[in-house]
């Protein structure tokens, strides 16, 4: 999947009901438990099985063991390796997972860093529902291809 | 059955989050937080907010610490603890613990000890006032359930 950034502000909003799905998985990647602990509980709410990573390394090191999600959230500012690292080095494994990155407000400069490594979104802390609604709709229609 | 006590606590916290909201000190986020909350996670409003508190607190002492240091240039980690704040304090709605963390950044990012140290003053009074609110709100919240009402989402 190419990168490609998108703001909230051009989504095509649909109800979180239409995609409810028992069989996607989901890696949230962040050094904030308190984030770990949203993303884990929202992502579950609409059906997805959720794994928590407090760093890029971990992440990675999950990756390297075989195991594989459809999508990953990822922070950008972590300890030990930072979501740009992490994203590059998934990427140059051959990952295919739909990476989003989630950042604090940044520059424009420093977001596009982060899509450059290898990001298929990116995204301002929080992920609204509705945001969510869209990345598992572009989950969805990837699969379907 | 509802009884009277309940309602006058679901009309109190209703006020008090009215209050939050209308002050600036909450946003919608912390609206969609309640919505996360059900039968399968009944205390995830606060479990969620007290880890916020744990981690807002830490990263308050970091920074004052930071600051305090005789020969102040970490500017860069000062802004790594900025925008942690930052994110934590948008995802559960802390709209105007949020806010201070934009103007500390600024002034972090123009390497400006005094203004930092200003700002956090101001972070660390709207973190108090946004504490004791939050644990008034759950107060209220806990008695009426106590007294026969049912948890989050509210009804109206």
């Amino acid at each position: 999947m190419s990168g490609n950034g998108a703001s909230s502000s051009s989504l095509n909003m649909i109800s979180g009901e239409d995609v409810v799905n028992n069989n996607l998985s989901a890696l949230v990647v962040d050094d904030s438990p308190l984030l770990r602990l949203l993303h884990d509980i929202h992502l579950k709410k609409y059906g997805l099985k959720v794994q928590v990573a407090e760093n890029g390394k971990v992440a990675v090191d999950l990756f390297h063991l075989g195991a594989s999600f459809d999508l990953v959230l990822m922070d950008k500012e972590m300890p030990v390796m930072n979501g740009v690292e992490a994203t590059k080095e998934l990427r140059a494994m051959g990952v295919t997972s739909m990476i989003v990155g989630v950042t604090s407000k940044d520059g424009p400069g420093e977001q596009q860093a982060f899509m450059e490594a290898g990001l298929d979104y990116c995204f301002e802390k929080p992920l609204t529902p509705e945001i969510i609604s869209f990345l598992l709709e572009e989950l969805n229609k990837h699969n379907k291809d | 059955m509802l009884g009277s006590g309940a309602d006058r606590l679901r009309a109190d916290v209703n006020r008090l989050l009215a209050f939050l909201f209308h002050q600036g000190i909450l946003d919608e986020q912390f609206l969609q937080l309640q919505q996360l909350q059900d039968e399968s996670s009944p205390n995830f409003v606060s479990q969620v907010v007290n880890i916020y508190f744990q981690e807002s607190e830490k990263l308050l002492r970091n920074l004052r610490s930071l600051l305090m240091e005789r020969k102040l240039s970490d500017y860069k980690n000062i802004g790594i603890h900025i925008n942690q704040l930052m994110g934590s304090s948008s995802s559960i709605g802390a709209k105007r613990v949020r806010n201070v963390c934009v103007a500390f950044r600024a002034a972090s990012d123009q390497n400006n000890r005094t203004g930092c140290l200003r700002v956090l003053e101001v972070l660390e009074h709207d973190y108090c006032f946004l504490k004791n609110k939050l644990h008034e709100l759950f107060q209220i919240e806990q008695q009426r359930i106590l007294a026969g009402g049912v948890g989050y989402p509210m009804q109206n």
